[in-house]
This record gives C-alpha cells, sequence and structure tokens, in this order.
C-alpha cells in the first residue's frame, strides 16, 4: 500500500534519539503544568517558543504538541485529588473524580482517567492518519478565495465559541488583526503603523506577542488571584481499575473518543468543549443520571478521553488546511512559520517527514503518558506540593531571559512586557486573549488571500459567491454571526431573564 | 451552546479556601470538611461566588472608549495611507476595514454591553500585578547596565516575600538557587549573549 509508505518512515523521524528526547521533554513538561495549577498549555507553549529556534522544525513541534496532550493528563490528577482542576479542559472531572477520591478510590479514577485518555488519543491519532490526507488532498484546490473565506470563518468561530462577551473576543480579533498589519505591506512595500521605528519597519514578530499575551499576561494575573499551597493528599493506591470498573467505563470511553474527535475538528472547538459535552452525554445516558456528582466513573473516563481525543484531532486543521482551530494551534503555527514551513495542504506532500513525524510521535507520547500516570503517578502527586510563589518568579525569569535569545536584542524583551500588560488588562476587562493571537497568526494570510482573490475577481466582493466552496464557507460565516444575535432577541421576546434554569449557569462558570 | 471558559488557568476554585499561609507548616485549613459534599450545582455556584468581583458600568464604558479610540486612531491613520479601490487597493484598504469593524464593534459594546459582568474589578490584591509589573519593568531597564543577575535576585527576593509570603529563610535560599540555575543555564551551558556581570 503506497499510502501507508509515508506513514511508516514517519516512525523513522520519531525514533531519532534527538526526536524521542525532545518527545519525552515536551509530555514531561505537560504533565507538569498539567499538575501545576496556574500556567495553562498555551500559556507554557508561548513561553517555551525560544526553545524552538535552534531545533529541526519536527523536533519543535513534536515537543510542543507532547505539552498539549500531556497537560490533558496531568489535569486530571489535581482534579481528583485536591478537586482544583489543572486545567480548563479537566473541571469536569471534579464533580465525580473527587467524589470518587473521597470515596477512597482515588487509584480507579486515575487509572480510569489514563488509560481513557490513552484510548482516546490513540483513536484518535488513527483518524487522523486517514482522514487528514483526505482533507489535505481535497484542499489543495483550494484558491486564495477560498482561504480568505476559511480564515474568516475559523477567527469568527474561535471568536464566538469563547467564553464571555462576544463582542470582546471579536474586538481582540480585530485587534490581533490589525497588529499583524503593522510593517511592510507585503503588495507595496509602504511601511504601515511603524510610525518611523526602524525595529517595527519588519512588523512585530509573532514571538514576542504570544510570550508576552498569554505568558506574561497570565503570570501577571495569577498573581493576584493567590493559589492555595495545595496540601500533600493522602497516599494514592492501586491505580489499576478493576475489570467491573472498566467494563462500566468502556462505553464511556468509547463515546468520548467519538465526540472528543469531532469536537476537536471544528475551529473553535478542542479539548475543553469535548470534555463539557462527553459530561452532557454520559449523564443523559445513563441510566441513573443520579449517580453523576456522586463518583460514577464513566463521568471521569468520558470526559478525560474526550479532552485528549480532542486535542490530537486538533492537529487536523492545522496541518492540513493550515487554519488553527484554537488558541493552541495558532501556537503550533506560529511556531512552524519561525521554521520556515508554512503549515496547509501542501504540507503532506511535500514534507512528508515532519507530517508523519509529529503524527506518529503521539503514540510514543501517549504510551509515556500512561506510563508516567499510571506507575510513577506517585512523583507527580508529589509536585504538588511545589509552591505557586515560587513558580511565579521562575516562569517570569524564564519568559524574559527566554524572549531574548529570540533575537539577541532588549527589544523584544520590551515588547513582551508590554504585550504581558497588554494580556493582563484584557483578562481583566474581559477580553479573551485567544482570539487576538489568532487572528494576528492569520492576519497576513488572510490579507494577502483577500487582496488577491479581489485582484482575479476583478474588485467585485461578489466574486466570493461564484465559487461553491467559498461561498459555502461565507454563508456558513454569516449565519454563525448572525444566529446568536437574533437567538437573544427571540429570548427577549418570550422567557423572562428570571427563569433561566441553573444548569445554564453552571455551564457558563465551567 | 455550551460556554467555556478557553482560559487555560483555573478558576476561582483555585482559592476556595482562604489562602493557607504557606511556608512548611501550613495550618490545615479550616472549613476542609464543610465543603466536602457539593453537588455540581453547588460547587460552580460556590465558585460563581469566588470569582474577583466584577467591575461596573464605568470599567466596561473605559474599555469600550479605549476599543473605539484604537480604531478611531487606526481608521485615520488608514485613510491616511490611501485606500484605492478593491480592484486596486493601496496600502490602507485592510486596516481601513479592519479598523471600521473595531469601531462598530466599540460602539456595540459601548451600548449594549455596558452592563455585562465579565470585567473584573481592581481589588486590593491588584497591588501584586502592579508590583510585579514595576519589578519587570526595573529589570528590563537595568539589565543591559548591570547584568541580569541582581534584578533577577532582588526580582525573585520581591515575588517570592512579598508577593507570595513565603519566609525569609527560603526567599533567600531559593532566589539564590534560582539565580544560579539561570545562570549556569543561560550563561555557562548554552553560551547565550545575554548581559551579564559576573
Amino acid at each position: 500500500m503506497d499510502f501507508l509508505n509515508p506513514v511508516i518512515n514517519g516512525f523513522a523521524v520519531v525514533l531519532e534519539p534527538s526526536n524521542l528526547l525532545y518527545c519525552l521533554i515536551g509530555v514531561v513538561i505537560g504533565m507538569l503544568i498539567g499538575v501545576l495549577p496556574g500556567l495553562g498549555p498555551a500559556a507554557t507553549i508561548a513561553i517555551l517558543l525560544p526553545l524552538t529556534y535552534n531545533v529541526e522544525p519536527v523536533t519543535a513541534i513534536i515537543m510542543l504538541a507532547g505539552i498539549f496532550y500531556g497537560a490533558q493528563y496531568g489535569g486530571t490528577i489535581t482534579s481528583v485529588l485536591l478537586r482544583l482542576p489543572g486545567e480548563a479542559s479537566s473541571v469536569v472531572t471534579v464533580f465525580d473524580g473527587y467524589q470518587m477520591a473521597k470515596q477512597g478510590k482515588a487509584g480507579t479514577a486515575l487509572g480510569l482517567a489514563s488509560i481513557g485518555s490513552f484510548i482516546g488519543g490513540t483513536a484518535s491519532i488513527v483518524g487522523l492518519t486517514f482522514l487528514a490526507p483526505v482533507v489535505a488532498s481535497f484542499a489543495l484546490d483550494f484558491g486564495p478565495a477560498e482561504y480568505s473565506a476559511l480564515a474568516l470563518l475559523g477567527i469568527l468561530l474561535v471568536a464566538t465559541i469563547s467564553n464571555g462577551a462576544k463582542t470582546k473576543a471579536l474586538i481582540a480579533a480585530a485587534v490581533g488583526l490589525l497588529l499583524a498589519t503593522v510593517g511592510r505591506d507585503i503588495f507595496t512595500g509602504e511601511s504601515r503603523f511603524t510610525f518611523g521605528n526602524l525595529e517595527l519597519a519588519d512588523g512585530i514578530d509573532f514571538v514576542p506577542i504570544a510570550m508576552g499575551i498569554f505568558g506574561l499576561g497570565e503570570i501577571l494575573y495569577n498573581l493576584e488571584e493567590r493559589h492555595r499551597a495545595a496540601k500533600a493528599p493522602s497516599k494514592v493506591t492501586n491505580v489499576w481499575p478493576s475489570r467491573t470498573d472498566l467494563t462500566q467505563a468502556s462505553g464511556a470511553i468509547a463515546r468520548g473518543s467519538v465526540l472528543g474527535f469531532f469536537l476537536g475538528i471544528l475551529p473553535g472547538g478542542g479539548a475543553t468543549i469535548a470534555s463539557m459535552a462527553s459530561y452532557a452525554m454520559e449523564k443523559k445516558r445513563a441510566k441513573q443520571p443520579e449517580r453523576f456528582g456522586k463518583g460514577a466513573p464513566e463521568g471521569v473516563a468520558g470526559p478525560e478521553t474526550a479532552n485528549n481525543a480532542a486535542a490530537t484531532s486538533s492537529f487536523i486543521p492545522l496541518l492540513t488546511l493550515g487554519i488553527p482551530a484554537n488558541a493552541t494551534m495558532a501556537l503550533m503555527f506560529g511556531a512552524l512559520l519561525i521554521q520556515g514551513v508554512t503549515p496547509g495542504p501542501q504540507l503532506v506532500e511535500q514534507d512528508p517527514g515532519l507530517f508523519w513525524g509529529v503524527v506518529n510521535s503521539m503514540y510514543i507520547g501517549n504510551i509515556l503518558l500512561l506510563i508516567m500516570s499510571l506507575p510513577l503517578v506517585g512523583i507527580f502527586v508529589k509536585i504538588l506540593r511545589v509552591r505557586a510563589a515560587i513558580l511565579a518568579p521562575v516562569t517570569a525569569l524564564i519568559t524574559l531571559l527566554g524572549a531574548y535569545t529570540i533575537n539577541n536584542s532588549m527589544f523584544d524583551v520590551t515588547l513582551v512586557v508590554v504585550f504581558g500588560i497588554v494580556g493582563y488588562l484584557m483578562k481583566k476587562f474581559g477580553f479573551e486573549p485567544g482570539p487576538l493571537v489568532l487572528a494576528f497568526v492569520l492576519g497576513s494570510l488572510l490579507e494577502s488571500s483577500l487582496r488577491r482573490s479581489l485582484l482575479v475577481f476583478g474588485g467585485d466582493p461578489t466574486g466570493f459567491f461564484t465559487r461553491p466552496i467559498s461561498a459555502t464557507l461565507l454563508i456558513v460565516f454569516v449565519l454563525v454571526a448572525v444566529l446568536p444575535g437574533i437567538r437573544t432577541l427571540l429570548a427577549k421576546w418570550t422567557t423572562a431573564p428570571s427563569e433561566q434554569p441553573i444548569t445554564t449557569k453552571i455551564k457558563e462558570k465551567v | 451552546m455550551i460556554q467555556v471558559s478557553s482560559s487555560p488557568s483555573v478558576p476561582a476554585g483555585g482559592g476556595s479556601r482562604p489562602a493557607a499561609p504557606s511556608g512548611g507548616n501550613a495550618p490545615q485549613a479550616p472549613g476542609d470538611d464543610v465543603l466536602e459534599d457539593l453537588t455540581p450545582e453547588q460547587l460552580a455556584a460556590q465558585w460563581e461566588e469566588e470569582k474577583p468581583p466584577a467591575a461596573g458600568a464605568l470599567a466596561n464604558a473605559a474599555s469600550s472608549l479605549v476599543v473605539l479610540g484604537v480604531g478611531t486612531g487606526a481608521l485615520v491613520l488608514s485613510v491616511a495611507m490611501g485606500l484605492g479601490t478593491p480592484a486596486a487597493p493601496e496600502p490602507g484598504l485592510w486596516p481601513f476595514m479592519i479598523s471600521c469593524v473595531m469601531v462598530v464593534l466599540g460602539l456595540f459594546q459601548l451600548t449594549v454591553g455596558r452592563h455585562n459582568r465579565d470585567a473584573e474589578k481592581f481589588t486590593r490584591m491588584s497591588s501584586a500585578p502592579l508590583t510585579g509589573l514595576v519589578t519587570l519593568a526595573a529589570m528590563v531597564a537595568l539589565m543591559p547596565a548591570i547584568g541580569f543577575e541582581l534584578p533577577a535576585l532582588v526580582l525573585c527576593i520581591i515575588w517570592m516575600r512579598f508577593l507570595g509570603g513565603e519566609t525569609w529563610r527560603s526567599t533567600l535560599l531559593v532566589s539564590a538557587i534560582v539565580v544560579a540555575a539561570f545562570y549556569g543555564i543561560f550563561v555557562l551551558a548554552l553560551n547565550t549573549s545575554i548581559p551579564h556581570l559576573f
């Protein structure tokens, strides 16, 4: 089978010692930051971007991907043991995981979660292996018109699916697009928004923006909310779930894998939404829904499976279309661009080593994570004792010194601090930083494809509707943009605001 | 539609109990047992209560005005760059389109989104990020002159002792180790050109 040849060659890439090492480093860092409340995977990846400058592109992405899916494993541990979700995607695990721990079944909960995560992750890689080349070959015909529509839709979906005020998220996206225009105009070479500053003439680098807004912004924000020094939990014993537990949870794991895989592909989807949706689905399907919240194993296994499956499958739009589906993928996109690799449909054909290397590294990563979270879970439980007060200055220093090493310039460090202030203020005032970074990454692609397609259409914007794919995408764009407004208006007319059911409130919080 | 916090940070549940003074011998946080048996609904409600206080309409208006200001500024600058036509665009056209969207969104936020409660109030706790920021800025300013070691040490001490409430003993010990480790990694091992004193 010709199709499988590059897949098998990909394993040769993964098994190179340096790639294996970086895969291990990635998943260990991922587990660590998953366990430690505070920094999330996006912030960590942003802070560690300078580390990727001196390595091969495939090695860099293998490590960054490891951080991302490793965090999904690690976040479970604090959810179950301390009722503190280490990551947003593990919030729903708290409900049943902590109850299981209270009943003395902490080990079972952790074991089920890791086995579920492993199965979900692996199933998702298999899906990725078969689906990604198909999507990529379909997208090979995409012209600038399709790319403009796709990028617009991606930004809109990420902005509207984020929590909080959608208007604010859209504003953040607009700021990101505007920041992307700073520097030389790609078509005319004229300087834009540089204010005569030579350092800005080539535009703002992606890395200082990401490090400032995601990294430093979050560090500053966390200073305000003092995290309780975690009490070392009672010893975790017997992480191997019994056969009855496994059979009870197997349905949830299977459903979580499929649900997570598909939610991960959707723009704006991702691990967090997948875990919520899986919890809701398991509760709805259960014969005794009242068990949920009181230590139902399905309530742990389902969401944990789904968040891993989604974390993996969210690589599909990035690696096949060149459109990041969420903020973390926007960081991967940026990391690839730094390396001179433009993700897109040609990637599978032109750089199969990178594509399959990254995909196949996830098998290895998931196996490593399974080992770390079953037999070695005790070590990570001990790490819970590290206090946020010590971690904060260390991460801040890593950010500053790392920023310096990008170009050996203090200007980058200054930019990081400036964007750190921006990121902190954005969080304070309820603006999501994710859409800004995503829009910034897609900004120049969007502008150039928009201008190129307008040239093709002779300046007539209705030309976008003459091509079937771009027309469909734009119609979806309009629907997504307009529907929520209409729905709110309808809701205002029909129901009194005080009658909101409690469930919607939970979902908003979580 | 499921609403999700896509922010990777921990929900306010992170501070669900009074911050135990750190330093090794933290006393058992009170209320451990009271809070044990909560349904998901109660837990969510509890997180909701512990969220930092929401800022009022004034803060929302202020942020909308900033957006409006930036949008208008960009609008003026992009018109000055020249718009051209869709068939033959000049550099200003694309920024012009974005800034138009920004102005519209800013106006919308100013009028309709006035009473949203998603902005957080600045409280007494907000002095911590401010202090942190001052130390970071000082470090950026001092690094080219006196190297990174001393500013980094001071930053560690301030963040651990005053912002984090560590004991003096662990602060000094850990700060020294941290700075030494950074020196080892960035100067000795990686041989980067970070300005250093020693």
